[in-house]
């Protein structure tokens, strides 16, 4: 079989593994979420935190949820790696400087993941386990809570409340989260992936010569940093590091597990408002968006310009052979279209085309199919910009699942989706207005701008994957970044809030023959027009100076 | 508003603490309970005595005579090859117009046409690119089988022999199309040395 084919067929049987899950996990999803019945260990968690779990919230308390709870994660997980000396299993490794343990703070808790430290010469396992892999599973529940509360929005009326985020949170947690993540891990263990206490081992080569090796608990991590689209490595090489993903299954079934809650979430979206085909709709605009970056990345990265790459014969700087170029971008375009952030190979090494794709499948604002949570509430935003656009086309007043979309809910639409956009060019702008901008770049001329670009990108949406030749560990790029991070999170998570408790306040319009019918192919074509639209709009220039110039010359 | 946010920040601190405890002491810890089992233990712990799970090029005592196969460059190696520093791990993040790489993939290809002994055009692209990760174990069968002749030479192992040896640490996809058709260094450099007598 040539490579070309079995990277077609390799993806086949992605979508088959997905589409398998579709209906169960998505259909899970929505029963955990609308049931009353508590679990016993969860009456007895609420009790614990002094939580009432009957009591609908309403937006304004919701949002005051998440931000408290967001605030006090960071607070925690920036004290541990300053304490990191009084903890346990430290390996002796010192506090992490007060810039980077912001960074890295916020990096986590916004489900962001970027990364501007070496985890094996930097953590030990007290942070690593009780400070990183609890955020990877806390920042991706909130995801979670934040895109159920906007679908409760659509499903309730004449009601302020939009459900209960302490619930909405353990529910996300203990019967999603932590038991896919420990079945993923097993099976990532049985693949090979290493899990160890550690702090490293000494191995004799071949040679003779012998080398330390890091070792880490990277398992268990492993599988939260992928099923909840977060992306931190535990190693420096992330997904690349053969510890993390030894092989070509475990390479699959990590890119499996990052799509598979964001693309199952549109099922619980559509079981929720009580017409699946609602969520296959958004689904497919995802999946096209999705095929069309990977088509783009994949014919790039098989077809170099760069002189380099010509000399060497292929795009194969910063790739590792087990994987080859297929499995490369077929990761690429998964771990930035989903705001995981993980990478199985360099990106700052792929070709101009290639990592303009991954780029775009950030701009695109995180929807294809996004990140945990954040990629349905992301693309239902969308859907209701969609929605008003045909309104005004045809001169009524757009309505979204029998609910009016006016003033309120636009504005809430509107926020939502240019606050990415003004910090990745505020960002970036700024960024290369300095003058000691020129030095941190890892490459000059279209690339390095591009590495500044996709910083600011990775940062604002949430993805946590970089062109890492740039180096971001200067005060500026660590704040900064923290800044757009946080913006770019918590910007969207309030309006969408806002836009659920909106909604959730009207009564329900019966449709009309002048309804616009949204669980139909025509509704797909305007959500993904509208993408496009907002993408092009804005990042056309940015991009020009950047991959476009790259892939051009 | 302001009051709602301070208790609702104190429930979210509470819910935290319990949550860290779930999260960040009882689930891996009851992973690596699990990888403690055995037949999971080896894997688990890297494998590291002569591990074939990660790629760390031997040196020759003398490179006239280099009886090795050799792994991919590395970004963090101090040659112009390897081996890597173990210690840490990733790629050169070099673009593919820089001009820093297209020397260094000159001077790579330099290097292994010299140390086998071949026209610079036959070494092939897995040869003249680091990895992504430094540490990978893997090269192309063709890598492999430009380094055969040069390991059959040194050893004084027939050429045919090596290249059943290379042959048998060739890897295909997985299950026919997960991955790329893979020869694993560390372990062909065994089954050498094994063979060798040494």
């Amino acid at each position: 079989m040539n490579d070309t084919l079995a990277g077609l067929v390799q993806v086949a049987f992605l979508l088959v593994l997905l589409a398998a899950c579709y209906v169960p996990l998505g259909d899970h999803m929505a029963r955990v979420f609308t049931v009353e019945r508590h679990w016993r260990v969860e009456t007895a968690l609420y009790r614990l935190v002094r939580v009432d779990p009957a009591g609908g919230q309403r937006w304004p308390t919701y949002a005051a949820g998440v931000l408290g709870f967001s605030f006090v994660s960071v607070v925690l997980l920036y004290l541990l790696q300053r304490l990191q000396p009084l903890l346990p299993a430290s390996f002796g490794r010192g506090p992490v400087p007060p810039a980077t343990a912001f960074n890295t703070a916020v990096s986590f808790v916004t489900n962001t993941n970027w990364q501007s430290y070496v985890p094996e010469q930097t953590l030990g396992n007290t942070v690593q386990m009780a400070g990183l892999t609890v955020q990877n599973v806390l920042s991706a529940a909130v995801g979670i809570a934040v895109a159920v509360a906007l679908v409760r929005g659509f499903v309730r009326a004449g009601t302020d409340r939009i459900g209960n985020v302490w619930v909405d949170l353990t529910r996300a947690t203990v019967r999603i989260l932590l038991p896919l993540a420990f079945v993923a891990a097993i099976l990532l263990l049985v693949m090979g992936v290493t899990m160890s206490l550690r702090s490293g081992v000494d191995m004799t080569g071949v040679d003779g010569a012998t080398h330390t090796l890091p070792l880490a608990p990277t398992a268990s991590q492993e599988a939260v940093k992928q099923l909840g689209t977060n992306g931190g490595g535990i190693f420096n090489a992330n997904s690349a590091h053969p510890f993390e993903n030894p092989g070509a299954v475990s390479n699959l079934f990590q890119i499996f597990l990052m799509l598979v809650v964001p693309v199952c979430l549109t099922r619980t979206f559509g079981t929720m408002v009580g017409n699946p085909r609602q969520g296959a709709i958004l689904l497919s605009v995802m999946g096209v968006l999705w095929g069309a970056l990977l088509a783009v990345a994949w014919f790039a990265e098989t077809h170099p310009n760069g002189p380099a790459a010509l000399a060497a014969g292929g795009a194969m700087e910063g790739k590792e052979v087990r994987f080859g170029i297929p499995s490369s971008v077929l990761f690429g375009i998964s771990t930035t279209g989903t705001s995981t952030g993980a990478v199985n190979s360099m990106h700052d090494s792929w070709t101009g085309g290639g990592g303009g794709a991954a780029l775009l499948a950030m701009l695109l604002g995180e929807v294809a199919p996004g990140g945990v949570g954040s990629g349905l509430y992301g693309i239902l935003v969308l859907a209701v910009v969609a929605v008003f656009l045909a309104g005004l086309m045809v001169g009524r007043t757009p309505e979204y699942l029998g609910k009016k979309l006016g003033r309120v809910q636009v504005t809430a639409a509107a926020v939502s989706i240019l606050v990415m956009p003004a910090v990745v060019l505020l960002g970036a702008g700024l960024a290369i207005a300095l003058p000691g901008t020129a030095d941190a770049l890892g490459n000059d001329g279209a690339h390095g701008f591009s590495e500044v670009l996709y910083a600011y990108a990775s940062a604002a949406n949430n993805n946590g994957s970089a062109f890492a030749g740039i180096t971001v560990t200067s005060d500026f790029f660590q704040s900064t970044l923290g800044v757009a991070m946080l913006l770019g999170r918590f910007v969207p998570i309030l309006a969408v809030l806002a836009l659920a408790g909106s909604l959730a306040a009207q009564r329900r319009a019966e449709p009309t023959a002048g309804t616009l019918p949204t669980d139909k192919p025509l509704f797909g074509v305007l959500v993904g027009g509208s993408v496009l639209l907002v993408a092009a709009l804005t990042f056309f220039p940015a991009l020009a100076l950047g991959p476009l110039a790259e892939a051009l010359s | 508003m302001l009051s709602t946010l301070r208790r609702q920040t104190a429930t979210g601190l509470r819910l935290l603490i319990v949550l860290t405890v779930v999260c960040g002491i009882v689930y891996p810890l009851a992973v690596w309970g699990v990888s403690r089992l055995p037949g999971l233990s080896l894997s688990a712990e890297g494998s590291a005595e002569g591990s074939s799970v990660i790629g760390v090029d031997p040196v020759a005592a003398d490179p006239a005579a280099d009886p090795f196969f050799h792994t991919r460059p590395a970004a963090s190696a101090a040659g112009v090859l390897g081996p890597a520093d173990t210690t840490t791990s990733g790629g050169s993040n070099e673009a593919g117009d820089s001009t820093d790489l297209l020397d260094a993939v000159a001077q790579r290809r330099a290097a292994v046409a010299a140390r086998e002994g071949v026209a610079p055009a036959a070494v092939p692209t897995d040869a003249v690119t680091a990895s992504a990760s430094g540490l990978d174990p893997d090269i192309s069968p063709a890598y492999a089988a430009l380094q055969a002749a040069r390991v059959a030479r040194v050893t004084g192992l027939p050429d045919a022999q090596v290249r059943a040896l290379v042959d048998r640490a060739t890897d295909g996809r997985t299950i026919g199309f997960l991955g790329e058709p893979t020869v694993d260094v560390t372990e062909l450099n065994l089954a050498v040395q094994q063979a060798a007598g040494r």
